[in-house]
């Protein structure tokens, strides 16, 4: 059981910035085609983060050339090499479901400043 | 040898070397003893019997220990037999350990599946639900018709119905082997496997 314990624990990166659904996040990830390996920045709106230890999932939102696009990334993958928080929004729901029906000015979500 | 005697430790998410997310079983493999060979000549067939984890020699009776004695290995918890081809030359107190996998390796796990009591006929055997309303009234999850009328005036052996479900020997084909620690003696196995908790599992590896 403590080795199952060390294992959950271990597999979690510490290097992952704190956020939360309606904050705005840039995502490094690692893409592998072939031999090649490149990194391609997916920025977009979180959605929803579920789950907790190794398991912990976050759903982030982008409109791609007039189409939404989601990913659902786990948060310890490997093949995130960075996240890079960008904004932090100021949202009452722990999921924005709402937010996938919204478009254009209704698709603002207010941020927090820091230091008021 | 390509068998081995293993504690399912429980489940858990891996990361795999190409960054992939597994689910995997955590399975303490090992060490083991080989207690007793069983041979054509004397037994008219052959097997192996294998011990795991050490248990204190006042627990053992005095007929088992005796069993322990003879094959000169220390006390042991846990004994099953394996019956496999060549089986019979196989020496007695050989040790065995997860060095004989290798990443990647095709297993074969046979365990205990956990018991689930008496179970009704959708749960067991995966029957149909009957309608939820449209006039059915006080059989729901029933089993429906289990027969015919005059003949056979009887109801067909084997019949699916309800019973006791799980804590049946379950085995499972074609699992791999993601990852091995050696120095814990821990093997982790794609996919899920029979059994609680603790429970033992009886591992071959398949032939390629």
């Amino acid at each position: 059981m403590d080795f199952l314990h060390s294992l959950n624990t271990e597999q979690v990166k510490t290097d992952r910035p704190e956020f939360k659904a309606g904050d705005t996040l840039d995502v490094h990830i690692r893409i592998v085609e072939g031999n090649k390996e490149r990194v391609q920045v997916f920025s977009g709106v979180v959605i929803q983060v579920k789950g907790t230890g190794v398991g912990k999932t976050f759903t982030i939102r982008k409109i791609s050339n007039g189409i939404g696009v989601e990913k659902i990334l786990p948060l310890n993958s490997p093949f995130i090499d960075k996240i890079v928080k960008v904004k932090e929004g100021k949202v009452r729901q722990a999921r924005i479901y709402y937010f996938r029906e919204r478009r254009g000015k209704s698709a603002r979500i207010k941020e927090v400043k820091k230091g008021k | 040898m390509d068998v081995i005697l293993g504690k399912k430790l429980g489940m858990a998410s891996f990361f795999g070397p190409a960054g992939r997310e597994f689910p995997v079983t955590i399975v303490q493999a090992g060490p083991c003893k080989v207690v007793q060979v069983k041979t054509v000549e004397k037994d008219k067939y052959e097997s192996v019997q294998i011990g795991f984890e050490p248990k204190k020699e006042s627990r053992v009776n005095k007929p088992l220990a005796g069993h322990f004695k003879k094959a000169g290995v220390e006390t042991l918890k846990h004994l099953r037999e394996f019956r496999f081809e060549g089986a019979g030359k196989v020496a007695v107190g050989t040790q065995i350990d997860v060095s004989m996998f290798n990443e990647g390796d095709n297993l074969l796990v046979s365990g205990i599946s956990k018991g689930k009591g008496f179970q009704g006929v959708v749960k067991r055997w995966g029957m149909r639900l009957q309608g939820g309303s449209h006039g059915t009234h006080e059989s729901h999850r029933g089993p429906g018709s289990i027969g015919q009328c005059t003949w056979p005036s009887r109801v067909w052996k084997g019949k699916h119905l309800p019973g006791r479900m799980g804590n049946d020997q379950v085995t499972i084909k074609n699992i791999e082997v993601l990852k091995i620690i050696p120095e814990k003696n821990i093997i982790f196995i794609k996919g899920s496997l029979p059994g609680a908790k603790n429970g033992i599992l009886k591992i071959w590896k398949m032939e390629v």
